[in-house]
């Protein structure tokens, strides 16, 4: 083992800068794929629970395409291939807006929706049929027993997974880099050609996707205590 | 009040669970049915308020016909409250909120007014001391006597009970069933699906007696226990005794 570690060449003011750079910007590009996978991921599990045969069929296809495509593949083909299709307006504005970013966001979002709309179904599953009759013998419509009654137990259910899925979400926003987004990975490659000193950086990131890793999980966690079914 | 009208209801041709049903539940009656088990009483009381469809005849309830195409399901619920075997209180509210959220959100009350209403409903079960806990706190005759509570908060005119005792412990019947005495002769019209023939006796106008679907009896409680008409009603009291 002849190898000299020097952190101080990987730690240096400006490498420093890119690094919290990268930093911002995977966590901004988790929390928007975060919000926006679960309002998509709610909407198809409710829209699958509805068990009207064409919004199943919907539901499923997606959840399939999503599930079975590589996650890289999904981003270089938003990227590619989606603006092509998009009015040219559209294509426009996504240029001037930082449109890597916003595809970025947009793909990993889809396809953490899909994973979370099947935890959301497990948990909608998991909760007692007679919730929902409950509910509706009140007078309470179908949307009104879901939204008061049957959705918020589900969520509180499902809350290891999602988390869980949360934890996969960010750790994936690292296959952005490959079109060009500039967070942490994408940062920390560059940091390695500039010095070479591979080992180095990589272990700092690694300890700092970890940092962040346990945050999500110890927000997890909270939640499990807060409102999971057993907290009281 | 409520009124059935040869009211049918078949799984194929093999299962006929009501058969051809006619009754009549006057305003401020109490009914209790009862029957051996898989007599239909559960499904009967369930086809009132539309949780069980039915397959032909009418039924009325405030003379509004409750199975056509054009009542308003939803606001027909509304006027009559349902207690389950179950209890199904909502697990992830208080008892506050399980007993608030509908007035709230389909009566529009506001959540102070909602509230003092729950208080006093929870003093007539006799469990005031409960708004903060939450279900799994609660015994199964406190959870049920939530549920009565929550029922009645709607103001309905109307309340069903399915068996509002077989899943409690035997100590804990009698709190439940003291609660259901003190609703009835109200004003408040009440059918009440249970085994309890001490409380069908001591509280029911009428009883009837429904076996594999059919209103066999439908008589006055001392007229029933004492002098049942129908050989399958005389054998199921006589089978209760042992």
């Amino acid at each position: 083992m002849g190898y000299e570690f020097d952190f101080s060449a990987v730690l240096t003011d400006q490498y420093i800068g890119w690094l919290l750079s990268g930093i911002r910007i995977t966590l901004m590009l988790s929390a928007g794929a975060w919000l926006l996978s679960f309002a998509v991921g709610t909407a198809l599990a409710v829209l699958r629970a509805t068990n009207f045969k064409p919004a199943v069929w919907l539901v499923a296809t997606f959840v399939e395409i999503h599930q079975n495509i590589p996650l890289l593949v999904q981003v270089l083909f938003w990227y590619f291939a989606m603006p092509e299709i998009l009015p040219e307006a559209w294509r426009d504005w996504l240029n001037q807006n930082n449109s890597e970013f916003i595809l970025a966001m947009i793909a990993i979002a889809m396809c953490h929706a899909a994973y979370i709309s099947e935890a959301l179904r497990s948990g909608l599953r998991a909760v007692p049929v007679t919730q929902y009759e409950a509910g509706r013998s009140f007078g309470f419509s179908y949307l009104q027993t879901m939204s008061y009654i049957v959705v918020p137990q589900a969520l509180r259910l499902s809350i290891p997974p999602l988390v869980n899925h949360s934890l996969l979400l960010f750790k994936n926003t690292s296959i952005a880099m490959a079109i060009g987004v500039h967070e942490l990975t994408y940062q920390t490659r560059q940091i390695d050609s500039d010095t070479f000193r591979t080992f180095e950086i990589f272990l700092v990131a690694t300890i700092l996707y970890i940092l962040m890793s346990f945050v999500i999980m110890a927000a997890g966690n909270l939640a499990e205590r807060r409102f999971g079914m057993g907290a009281r | 009040m409520i009124s059935f009208e040869n009211v049918n209801k078949w799984y194929g041709p093999e299962l006929q669970v009501l058969n051809d049903v006619t009754a009549e539940v006057n305003k401020g009656e109490v009914v209790v049915l009862c029957g051996p088990s898989g007599s239909g009483k559960t499904t009967l009381i369930r086809t009132i308020n539309r949780l069980e469809p039915i397959n032909s005849g009418k039924i009325t309830v405030n003379g509004q016909e409750t199975h056509a195409k054009s009542a308003n399901v939803n606001r027909l619920r509304r006027e009559i409250g349902f207690v389950f075997q179950q209890f199904n209180l909502f697990p992830h509210m208080s008892v506050m909120d399980n007993i608030t959220l509908a007035p709230r959100k389909l009566k529009g009350m506001s959540r102070p007014e909602a509230e003092e209403k729950a208080l006093k409903l929870l003093a007539r079960v006799g469990l005031e001391e409960k708004a903060g806990a939450y279900p799994s706190q609660l015994s199964g005759g406190q959870s049920q006597r939530v549920a009565i509570a929550r029922s009645l908060a709607m103001d309905p005119p109307i309340i069903l009970f399915d068996e509002p005792t077989s899943a409690l412990d035997p100590e804990m019947v009698g709190e439940v069933l003291a609660v259901i005495k003190g609703l009835a002769h109200t004003g408040i019209t009440m059918m009440c699906v249970t085994h309890e023939m001490g409380f069908a006796r001591d509280v029911a106008d009428r009883v009837w007696f429904l076996d594999k679907g059919v209103l066999l009896e439908d008589a006055k409680p001392g007229e029933f226990f004492s002098n049942p008409k129908h050989p399958r009603a005389q054998r199921f009291l006589a089978d209760l005794r042992h």
